[in-house]
C-alpha cells in the first residue's frame, strides 16, 4: 500500500509491505539510512525519530499507520548551513565513538532540549536512558549535553 | 495487509466488528516486537490512535489510548510511579495503557495497579455495546484475556472508592528499560483496609488476600506483624523459576516489596 | 611577495582533536555495513539450526528455490573450496557438514529479491534432525580430553609452600560483546569470477586468509575492504557471514547483502568464554606470595575459532601483576556444543583477574594485611620475572604507582536526599535509603599489549605527501576507537603538515595492519605511520639539504628551500613501512619463555551502593589510575577507559548469556542487559605516563586494561557492602540476598 507522511519537512510517498516498521520504510524505501537497526525490540534507541512531536523507537511504529503522520529523523536536525548544537557538542566531547548509536542520542537528546531546555544531569539521564551506547560508557555524551544545558546540577 | 485508521470510536467498533480477530493496534510497543521478528504477520489492523474518545482522563475512567508518557503525571500516586517505569521514553510516549491491558503479560506493569483498586475494564462491540469486567475475570492467563475478537477495550474503570494511600514499586536487574522480575502495588483505604496486587509471580496479577487480612485495620503493626506480613505475601505467590530469575528469589523479593510499600503507607497516615 | 612564515601544526599529538568522521556519524551520512546498497543488489538469508547437537536427516531446498524472488539457496555441497575454516584451526565448516555442533549453526544461506522472501525462502527449507545429546558441561568435555588445547605453566617449585594458605572456586559468564552495529556486509561479484567483500571485520587480512581457499580462488580475485564498523569489541574478530555471502554473490552473480539481526546476532559470532577457576594462593605471614595454583576451565563452544590464544592468555595472566616464583598453572579450552567462543576485550585476561584478585582479598583478610598493601608488598616492577613465563619485564610497568594513584582519588559523598535515580532499583522505587549499604572495593590487573609467543605481528602503512596535503594508507580498521584520528595526529606531529587524510585501503591495495584488537592499533599501525612519516621527512630533508619540514615545505634556518607543490610536482612522494614490534617467542612445553611484547598495568576502585535485601545494586563510581605511556588524544583515551569500565561493570552485574542445553535463552537486548544512562556509574581516571620501550611517542594501548581489573573492583565493593563472599559473575540478586 501507499502512505503519504511529511519526513523533515518535505512530503514524501512510500509503498509500504504489510505489517513492516517505519524504521524499515525511512532505510530502504524512503533512503533514509540514519535511524539504525540494533535490536528491532525498542530496547535500544537507536531508530529514534520524531514521530508526530513525540519521541518514539521507529522500529515500533507501523509505517502503514504514518499516513498523514509527520516525522523528524537525524537526517533533518541539521539545516543546510548549520549543524543542531546537539551534533557539534557530541562530535566536540568525544561523544561519538563507532557512531552507531549516535543518530538515536542526536533525536533523543534534541527532543529533551526542545521540551526541556535547562535539565539537571539525573534529567538527562533519564530522559536518555532508552538509548544504549556500547562504546562510550555515556561519560562523554552526558559532558556533550551539559555543555549544552548550562553545567551539572 | 489491510489497514483501518478509525478516527471515532464507532469507526474502530464498526472496524473490529467488519473483520474479528483484526489486530488492535495503539502504540505498537508489543505487536511491532513480534512482526519484526517474523512471528507475527497481521492479515489486518485497526489502529486506533486517532481515536480522541480513547484518550480522556478522570478521575475513575482512565482512556485506553492514553499513553505512559500521559500517565506519569496521573494525579492516582502508584498509576504516576509504575508509567514511570514502563520501558524507555520512547516506549512511554507511544505505549498505552490499553495496549498493557490487551497483552496481558504476567509482568505488565499497570496491572497489578489495577489489581489493587479493583478496577474493571470497560470493552465495547458494535454488536453488544459496553459491558465491563473485573480485572480478575478479563485477565484469564499468561497473555490470555476475556476479549472478545469484535471487541475493543476503551478504559480502566476505577472504583468510586479510590485510595490516595498507594504504592507501586518494581524490581528489575538494571535500572532503566526492565521488564520486573516482581512488582507490587499496595494501597491502604480510609478505613484501614489494605489492598496487596503483585506482578510477575502468576500468570496473571493477583492480590494477597491473608496477608491483606492481617493488616487491614490495624492502624499500626507490630514489627512481628509486619514480618508476618511479608511472610505470608510471599507464600500467597505462585513465581516460577525463568532466565530472568529464581522461583525463590521471587518468593522472597515479594514479601521484602510488599511490606516496603505497606510501611509506606503506613507512613503517610 | 610576503615570505612563507613558520606555524606550530594544530592538530597533533597531545590535543583532543575531533575525529574526522564525527561528523558524518551525527548527520547520519556515515555508511556502516549494513547502509551499504548496490545496483541489483539481493538480500541474503541464514537458516539455522533449533539444535545445540543433531544430525542433519533430511535437507531439501528445493521448496525455497522455488519460491518467486529466490535466487539461491546454498548448502555444504555449494563450497567451492575447502569445506572448513577458522583462523587458527580449520574446523568448522563453511555449512553444516551433516553433524550440528551448535544452536544457531547455519545449515543453508540463501539469496532473494527483499528481506522478507529471503526470511521466506528459509522457513520453506526443508529440514528434519535426529537431536543428539549436546555435551555442555566443560568440565566434562576436560575430563573426557575433548579439547581445543591445554597450557600447562610450570615456574619455580611446585612443592613450595606457605604458611597461609587460601583456596576459592569462581566462575565468569559467558559474555558477549553487543557492539551496536550487527553482522553486516555487501559482495559484489566482480564479473570475472572474484569478488569484492565489505563486511564488519576486525582484520581485513586474516578474513582473506579464511575466505580465499573455501571459494576455490586465488587470492587476487578476492579483495575484502574496511566497511562502517558499528562496534567490535572482539565480535568481528572471526568470520562470520563472510564467505556465505561471497558464495551467493558468485552464485548468482550479483551482489548480495546480508544483515544479521540482533536474536541472531547473538549466536553468530563469537562471545567471551565462560569460565571456571580453581585456585589455591600460598603466602608468608608477612604476604609474600609463595606460590599460585591455578586450574582453569574455559568453554570454548564448538568449534575453535581463537580459543588457543584467549586460553593462553587466561594462563599467562593467573597470577595477576604480582612476584611469585612458583607457578603451577593447568589450563583447558574445552570443546562443547555450546556456541562457539573466542576474542572478547581481555581476552582471557578478564577472567583470570576476577578470579586472582578475589583470591588476592581473602589472602589479605586472612593475613590480616591491608588489601592494597598486600598488593603493593607483592607488585611486579620492570625488571621483575613474568611470574608465569619467567619473562623479565622491559618496558614501564607502574604497578605500585597506579595502586597509589587510584586510592588517592577522593571517595564520592554518602549519599544523602531520597532522588530514586541515585538508589538502588532507581525509578522502580525498590529501595528506602535507610536500607542502602555502601562498599568499596579494590582490583588491579594487567595484560599483554599486541601479539605474542613468537607470532609475526605486523602493521603496514604507507604515507603519501601531495601537493593537497598527506594521506595515511592502511588496512587497519576502525571500530569507533578512534585510530582515524590518531593516525591523524601522528603523521601530523612528525611532517608538520596539518591536512592529513586516513585513507582505508583494502586487501589488494595494502599489506596487513594486523588485528583491531589487543589494543594494539595505536602502537603498531601508529607505529608504522609514524616511522613511515619519520622516514619520509628524513628522505625529503636530506634530498633537499633542509632541517624543517612543515605545510609549506623543507626549510633550511629561516628559509624555505623548496615548497611543498614543488617538492610534488613531479607526482605525490610516499613511504611504505612494515612495523614489527620487539620480538616474542613462543613458551616451552612448561610455558616459560618470553613471549610478550610490552604490558599495561591498572588498577580500579569501585564504590556501590546495595539494598543486601532485594540483591539490588547502583554502581556509583568506578575510579582507575591507568598505565597508558604516554596519552596521544586525551578525549578519545578518556572514552576507552570509561566505555571498557561500563563493559566491566557489564560483566559484574548485568551480563551473561544465559544457556540452557547449548541454546542461548537471552539473546536480545531484552533479556541480555546493556548498562542504561541510569545504571552507569561516574568515572575518575587518573593516567601514568610512563614511556613504554616501543610505539609511537612511547604510547600503549589503552583498550582493554578498563576491562579487566573493573569487574573485579566492583565484586569486591558488593562483597564489602554485604558481608560475604561472591563467587561468581554476574552477581544476581539473589547471590547477593543468599538464595
Amino acid at each position: 500500500m501507499l502512505i503519504e507522511l511529511t519526513v523533515n519537512g518535505e512530503t514524501r510517498v512510500a509503498t509500504v509491505s504489510g505489517a513492516e516498521s517505519l524504521l524499515n520504510v525511512l532505510r530502504n524505501e524512503l533512503r533514509l539510512p540514519g535511524s539504525k537497526n540494533a535490536c528491532e525490540q525498542g530496547e535500544c534507541g537507536s531508530c529514534s525519530v520524531e514521530l508526530d512531536g513525540e519521541l518514539v523507537c521507529s522500529c515500533l511504529v507501523m509505517a502503514a499507520d504514518c499516513d498523514g503522520s509527520e516525522i523528524v529523523t537525524v537526517e533533518g536536525l541539521a539545516d543546510d548551513e548549520w549543524l543542531h548544537p546537539v551534533q557539534i557538542a557530541l562530535v566536540e566531547a568525544g561523544g561519538v565513538q563507532c557512531g552507531f548509536c549516535t543518530p538515536g542520542f542526536v533525536v533523543a537528546a534534541a527532543h529533551l532540549l526542545e521540551h526541556n531546555p535547562h535539565p539537571s544531569r539525573e534529567e538527562i539521564e533519564e530522559a536518555l536512558s532508552g538509548n544504549i551506547c556500547r562504546c562510550t560508557g555515556y561519560g562523554a555524551i552526558l559532558r556533550a549535553l551539559e555543555s549544552l544545558t548550562g553545567g551539572a546540577a | 495487509m489491510e489497514i483501518v485508521r478509525p478516527k471515532t470510536l464507532d469507526e474502530a467498533l464498526q472496524a473490529r466488528a467488519a473483520t474479528p480477530g483484526a489486530e488492535l493496534l495503539a502504540g505498537g510497543t508489543d505487536l511491532m516486537v513480534e512482526v519484526n521478528f517474523g512471528r507475527a504477520r497481521p492479515e489486518s489492523v485497526v489502529a486506533v490512535r486517532r481515536v480522541e474518545e480513547l484518550k480522556d482522563e478522570e478521575a475513575r475512567r482512565i482512556g485506553a489510548g492514553v499513553t505512559w508518557a500521559r500517565l506519569e503525571s496521573s494525579p492516582h500516586r502508584a498509576l504516576a510511579q509504575l508509567a514511570r517505569t514502563v520501558g524507555s521514553p520512547q516506549i512511554r510516549a507511544a505505549g498505552t495503557i490499553g495496549g498493557n491491558i490487551g497483552t496481558s503479560s504476567p509482568a505488565g506493569d499497570g496491572l497489578p495497579w489495577l489489581a489493587a483498586l479493583d478496577a474493571e475494564i470497560e470493552v465495547a462491540s458494535r454488536d453488544r455495546g459496553v459491558r465491563r469486567l473485573r480485572w480478575d475475570e478479563f485477565f484469564t492467563g499468561v497473555k490470555r484475556n476475556a476479549l472478545a475478537p469484535d471487541e475493543v477495550i476503551l478504559a480502566a474503570i476505577l472504583p468510586d472508592d479510590v485510595p490516595a494511600n498507594q504504592e507501586f514499586a518494581k524490581i528489575g536487574q538494571r535500572n532503566a528499560m526492565v521488564i520486573s522480575t516482581v512488582s507490587a502495588c499496595v494501597a491502604r483505604y480510609d478505613d484501614g483496609t489494605v489492598h496487596v496486587a503483585l506482578g510477575s509471580v502468576a500468570p496473571t496479577p493477583i492480590r494477597a488476600p491473608r496477608a491483606e487480612a492481617l493488616v487491614s485495620s490495624d492502624a499500626s503493626p507490630s514489627e512481628a506483624t509486619l514480618a508476618e506480613f511479608a511472610r505470608l505475601v510471599s507464600e500467597e505467590v505462585r513465581p516460577i523459576t525463568d532466565h530472568r530469575s529464581t522461583e525463590a528469589y521471587r518468593r522472597h523479593a515479594s514479601g521484602v516489596l510488599a511490606r516496603r510499600l505497606l510501611e509506606r503507607c503506613l507512613a503517610r497516615c | 611577495m610576503t615570505a612563507p612564515t613558520r606555524t606550530r601544526v594544530r592538530g597533533g599529538i597531545g590535543e583532543s582533536v575531533a575525529r574526522p568522521d564525527g561528523i558524518p556519524k551525527v548527520v547520519g551520512a556515515f555508511a556502516y555495513a549494513s547502509d551499504l546498497w548496490a545496483e541489483g543488489m539481493l538480500w541474503g538469508a541464514t537458516l539455522r539450526s533449533p539444535h545445540a547437537r543433531a544430525k542433519v536427516t533430511h535437507l531439501d531446498v528445493g521448496p525455497a528455490l522455488a519460491l518467486d524472488g529466490v535466487w539461491a539457496v546454498l548448502t555444504q555441497d555449494d563450497v567451492p573450496g575447502a569445506p572448513t575454516f577458522g583462523q587458527l584451526q580449520r574446523d568448522q565448516p563453511v555449512l553444516c557438514d551433516g553433524d550440528v555442533r551448535y544452536w544457531g549453526e547455519p545449515i543453508a544461506v540463501v539469496a532473494a529479491d527483499d528481506i522478507d522472501t529471503a526470511r521466506r525462502a528459509v522457513a520453506a527449507i526443508e529440514v528434519s534432525y535426529e537431536p543428539l545429546d549436546p555435551l555442555v558441561d566443560p568440565e566434562e568435555a576436560d575430563a573426557r580430553d575433548d579439547v581445543f588445547h591445554r597450557m600447562r605453566i610450570r615456574r619455580g617449585d611446585a612443592g613450595a609452600s606457605g604458611e597461609i594458605v587460601v583456596e576459592g572456586y569462581y566462575e565468569t559468564a559467558s559474555q558477549d560483546q553487543a557492539p551496536l552495529g550487527t553482522e553486516a556486509g555487501l559482495a559484489v561479484p566482480d564479473g570475472n569470477g572474484g569478488v569484492d567483500l565489505w563486511a564488519t571485520s576486525q582484520w581485513v587480512h586474516v578474513d582473506h586468509e579464511q575466505i580465499v581457499p573455501c571459494l576455490g580462488l586465488e587470492p587476487g580475485q578476492v579483495r575484502c575492504h574496511p566497511a562502517g564498523i558499528g562496534g567490535a569489541f572482539g565480535a568481528r574478530e572471526d568470520i562470520s557471514l563472510h564467505i556465505h555471502l561471497c558464495m551467493l554473490a558468485l552464485r548468482t552473480g550479483r551482489p548480495v547483502k546480508m544483515v544479521y539481526d540482533r536474536a541472531e546476532s547473538f549466536v553468530g559470532h563469537v562471545k567471551r568464554h565462560a569460565a571456571r577457576m580453581w585456585y589455591r594462593h600460598e603466602a608468608d605471614a608477612d604476604g609474600t606470595l609463595v606460590k599460585v595454583q591455578a586450574r582453569l576451565v574455559l568453554d570454548g563452544g564448538a568449534y575453535a575459532h581463537t580459543s588457543e590464544a584467549v586460553l593462553a592468555n587466561a594462563a599467562y595472566f593467573a597470577v595477576g601483576p604480582y612476584r611469585c616464583d612458583n607457578v603451577v598453572v593447568d589450563a583447558a579450552a574445552a570443546r562443547t556444543n555450546n556456541p562457539p567462543c573466542g576474542a572478547m576485550r581481555g581476552f582471557g585476561a578478564v577472567q583470570a583477574c576476577f578470579g586472582h584478585e578475589a583470591q588476592m582479598d581473602l589472602l589479605a583478610d586472612r593475613l590480616g594485611i591491608d588489601r592494597l598493601e598486600l598488593r603493593r608488598r607483592n607488585a611486579l616492577e620492570p625488571g621483575d620475572p613474568m611470574p608465569t613465563t619467567g619473562q623479565r619485564i622491559e618496558g614501564s610497568l607502574p604497578t605500585r604507582e597506579v595502586i597509589d594513584a587510584v586510592e588517592e582519588i577522593p571517595l564520592p559523598a554518602e549519599f544523602t536526599g531520597d532522588d530514586p535515580r541515585l538508589l538502588p532499583g532507581g525509578t522502580g522505587l525498590t529501595t528506602p535509603p535507610d536500607r542502602v549499604r555502601r562498599g568499596v572495593g579494590y582490583a588491579v590487573g594487567f595484560k599483554n599489549l599486541a601479539f605474542s609467543e613468537g607470532f609475526d605481528d605486523y602493521a603496514e602503512a604507507r604515507v603519501v605527501l601531495t601537493t593537497e596535503g598527506v594521506e595515511v594508507h592502511t588496512a587497519a580498521i576502525e571500530v569507533g576507537q578512534g585510530l582515524v584520528t590518531v593516525c591523524q595526529q601522528i603523521a601530523r606531529t612528525v611532517l608538520g603538515i596539518e591536512q592529513v587524510v586516513f585513507v582505508a585501503d583494502d586487501t589488494s591495495e595494502i599489506g596487513s595492519a594486523g588485528s583491531t584488537s589487543a589494543s594494539r592499533q595505536t602502537q603498531m599501525t601508529g607505529g608504522a605511520v609514524h616511522q613511515a612519516a619519520v622516514e619520509l621527512r628524513s628522505r625529503l630533508l636530506d634530498e633537499y639539504g633542509g632541517d624543517d619540514l612543515d605545510g609549506e615545505g623543507v626549510w633550511s634556518g629561516d628559509e624555505l628551500v623548496v615548497s611543498l607543490a614543488d617538492v610534488c610536482a613531479a607526482g605525490p612522494v610516499e613511504q611504505h613501512v612494515r612495523f614489527r614490534h620487539p620480538e616474542t617467542f613462543p613458551t616451552d612445553e612448561n610455558g616459560q619463555g618470553a613471549p610478550h611484547a610490552g604490558f599495561a598495568v591498572s588498577a580500579h576502585r569501585a564504590v556501590v551502593d546495595v539494598d543486601p535485601d532485594l540483591g539490588l545494586v547502583r554502581v556509583v563510581r568506578v575510579d582507575t589510575a591507568q598505565d597508558v605511556g604516554r596519552i596521544l588524544n586525551p578525549i578519545a583515551a578518556r572514552g576507552q577507559v570509561e566505555g571498557g569500565i561500563l563493559q566491566g561493570v557489564g560483566l559484574a552485574v548485568l551480563e551473561g548469556l544465559v544457556l540452557d542445553q547449548g541454546r542461548i535463552l537471552n539473546n536480545s537486548f531484552t533479556d541480555y542487559l546493556l548498562a542504561t544512562t541510569l545504571d552507569a556509574p561516574d568515572v575518575e581516571m587518573r593516567f601514568l605516563e610512563e614511556p613504554d620501550h616501543w610505539g609511537p611517542f612511547g604510547a600503549k594501548g589503552i583498550g582493554e586494561p578498563p576491562t579487566i581489573s573493573s569487574t573485579p573492583a566492583v565484586v569486591a565493593a558488593i562483597r564489602d557492602a554485604i558481608g560475604h563472599h561472591l563467587y561468581r559473575v554476574p552477581v544476581l540478586p539473589q547471590d547477593i540476598v543468599g538464595l
